[in-house]
């Protein structure tokens, strides 16, 4: 770095980025050291071309594992996997764990739960560091200040063999929210506003940096929520300057640097933060009090509104690409252009996932179930084990139970479907979970994703709800 | 990986933007492995109807397009899971190239670790091109990855003429070599490991 370059104000990502070069190429490619990297029930195709080419892994002491994909929501025993092909996929994790020498939370440890959950709950996930796995959501880990991105299996075998990887430096772009949010409005609403706002395509190629007095007024938790679903924004990598609110929720984390490690670790983090005057090559900014509770009506996480709005008419869409499209996706939910949100009825909610399954989310999910009856099954599923020990320890499982919803155990469960627990063809689900693709919880399965709130809010009553409406005491 | 240099081919055109990979290759076909072959389930619940029909109106499915390994689509196309089975469904089906205005950017990296090439052209063009492809089932184009173009074959070249698009020259590189990037990395050991001590002294809590 020559020294003109390294007195330029500088963003948190550009910081981050310089920590970890390895090798700038001339033609820009950049060789990147990665910190820490996270290993699941769906990272086997990564071990198998270890194995193929007879490499090691060059850092078991950075790899940390868990599995969550396939893992059953009624049972902690690798047995209640009944179908052969998951259960191995879960089996194969142990055995290339064990292998390897990872450190692994693996079913029957109260520590086991959604990679994107374990990381930042045991400290794992720091501020300043390059974090990456194999899943898209790993920009969930940029909420305190690291930067982290999903990567496909053939780097995740780069990644074992070099604890490197190759990346062409992507653009920046801040997202500013300012204001005040109003009662009901939660860290998930805000992320659907901005993918509503900028587009699923909005972000490709950039990293994402969420500025602005609501999210430093967010906890850590909400932080995680955002940032998660920068992905359906498009964006590479999402993250938020590390501030105290950040240095105390590492404090005293299991992998979290302790004594006087902390204290030089804590001045590296207080370093991070973009400097005053650091250019984005993208701003875009949103004000917090225009956000409502939000819905999503299609199969693109962009098509969300408030809950007081209506199911958009394509005869009012900008082009005639468009208006096929939207007529498709209205089709394939079964809504007609014009209605109410509050007027879709709901088949099934699912409160789970790496967006929305931390204890915060259950604490909102349960306020509002509390002394309601659920019309409609619904599920809690906890993001990790200890989150759900904490719950239950706050009695929020006898809540959930005695509303009638189902306490389930940690993992993916149905924001994808792939342990079994599948939405029904045709069949609506509100769900906290981040992707309302076509076919994403099931084949024909309609998803709303909605936060926590609003997810038991829809639950208790059968239909999309204004939970401002329930919470003012109202119906 | 496969190497790519050039390829002429028919081309299909696919109408719709934001094509998730849980279109390309939904998640319950995941837990295959890379060698039991991925090729007939591209697209599957786009394809196939729920009880396993074929639909006639995919373009896939259409006649013309049997041995299309080029395929035009719309914007954000491999949007969402990191999941490589999307571009192994592609490679596994003949498809060589996409070409589209923009790419999620996961499905983008994972392309070219597998020697599947990602072009992208302006919205316009993507549209006008699929567009011509639909008016002409069984259109061919070329791609030639040194030149960095697109040209229509003789049959419909008016309507396509020559586009020319970016690539990054590293990957350009690997891709025209068939070289994987492990091999190439591994190459470089004496930068990573002083790279590793300089880390472990500056970040020693890491
Ligand atoms: S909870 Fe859903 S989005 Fe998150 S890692 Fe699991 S499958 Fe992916």
């Amino acid at each position: 770095m020559t020294p003109a370059r390294a007195a330029a104000p500088a963003t948190l990502f550009d910081k981050i980025w310089a920590r970890h070069t390895i090798v700038e190429r001339p033609d820009g490619a950049t060789l990147l050291h990665v910190a820490r990297h996270l290993v699941h029930d769906g990272s086997r195709a990564g071990f198998r071309t270890l194995q193929e080419r007879g490499l090691r892994l060059r850092h078991p002491e950075r790899t940390y594992g868990t599995p969550d994909h396939y893992v059953s929501s009624t049972s902690r025993a690798l047995e209640a996997i009944s179908e052969p092909h998951r259960r191995e996929m879960v089996s194969a994790l142990s055995a290339n764990a064990k292998q390897h020498g990872i450190t692994l939370f693996d079913l029957g440890d109260v520590r086991q739960g959604i990679a994107h959950v374990v990381g930042p709950e045991q400290g794992i996930t720091q501020p300043g560091l390059l974090l990456v796995c194999g899943d898209s959501h790993t920009a969930t880990h940029g909420a305190l200040g690291a930067l982290a991105f999903g990567i496909g299996a053939s780097e995740v075998a780069h990644v074992m063999a070099t604890q490197a990887l190759w990346q062409t430096r992507p653009k920046s772009m801040r997202v500013s929210v300012n204001g005040a949010l109003g009662t009901g409005v939660t860290p998930k609403d805000v992320i659907l506003a901005i993918i509503a706002s900028i587009g699923a395509a909005g972000g490709v190629g950039h990293v994402i940096e969420y500025a602005g007095s609501v999210f430093r007024a967010m906890s850590v938790e909400g932080r995680l929520t955002v940032c998660n679903m920068s992905i359906e924004a498009g964006a590479r990598a999402g993250m938020v300057a590390p501030d105290e609110t950040s240095y105390a929720y590492l404090k005293g984390r299991p992998y979290a640097p302790q004594g006087a490690m902390w204290e030089r670790a804590l001045a590296y983090w207080r370093s991070l933060p973009s400097d005053a005057g650091a250019v984005f090559d993208r701003e875009v900014s949103l004000d917090a009090a225009a956000i409502e509770p939000m819905v999503t009506w299609g199969t693109s996480p962009e098509d969300a509104v408030a809950v007081t709005g209506a199911v958009p008419d394509p005869a009012e869409a900008a082009s005639a690409e468009r208006r096929e499209a939207m007529t498709r996706t209205l089709a394939y939910m079964g809504l007609a252009p014009g209605m109410a949100i509050e007027a879709i009825k709901v088949d099934r909610v699912f409160i789970g996932s790496c967006t929305n399954a931390r204890i915060e989310d259950l604490r909102s999910a349960a306020m509002v179930a509390k002394g309601r009856k659920a019309r409609i099954p619904a599920m809690v599923v906890a993001g990790s084990g200890l989150v759900k020990a904490q719950a239950e320890a706050e009695g929020l499982h006898r809540v959930f139970l005695d509303a009638g919803f189902e306490w389930r155990e940690p993992g993916c469960s149905m924001c994808v479907g792939m342990n079994g627990d599948l939405v029904a063809p045709g069949e609506r689900c509100a769900s906290t979970s981040n992707r309302n693709f076509v076919g994403r919880q099931g084949r024909g399965a309609r998803t709303h994703l909605v936060s926590p709130a609003m997810a038991a809010a829809a639950a208790v009553s059968g239909h999309m709800t204004d939970v401002r409406v329930l919470m003012a005491g109202g119906a | 990986m496969q190497k790519f240099e050039r390829l002429e081919s028919v081309a299909a055109p696919l109408d719709m933007a934001n094509v998730d990979t849980d279109q390309i290759i939904p998640a319950r076909f995941l837990w295959r492995t890379r060698s039991d072959g991925y090729g007939h389930l591209l697209f599957n619940d786009l394809r196939t109807s729920q009880d396993g029909e074929s639909k006639p109106e995919f373009v896939l499915n259409l006649p013309a397009y049997q041995a299309a390994n080029i395929l035009v689509a719309d914007r954000n196309f491999g949007c969402g899971s990191s999941r490589e089975h999307a571009v192994w469904a592609l490679m596994d089906a003949g498809i060589r190239v996409v070409i589209a205005p923009s790419f999620g950017d996961i499905f983008f990296n994972n392309s070219f670790k597998n020697g599947l090439l990602p072009i992208m052209l302006p919205q316009a063009r993507c549209a006008e091109l699929r567009a011509a492809l639909a008016r002409n089932p069984g259109a061919k184009l070329a791609v030639d990855l040194e030149a960095q173009t697109v040209t229509g074959s003789m049959r419909v070249s008016e309507a396509f003429g020559a586009d020319r698009f970016d690539i990054d020259p590293f990957r350009k590189q690997l891709l025209l070599s068939g070289m994987d990037d492990i091999t190439f990395t591994l190459s470089q050991a004496d930068d990573i490991a002083a790279f590793e001590q300089r880390y472990a002294r500056e970040l020693p809590w890491v």
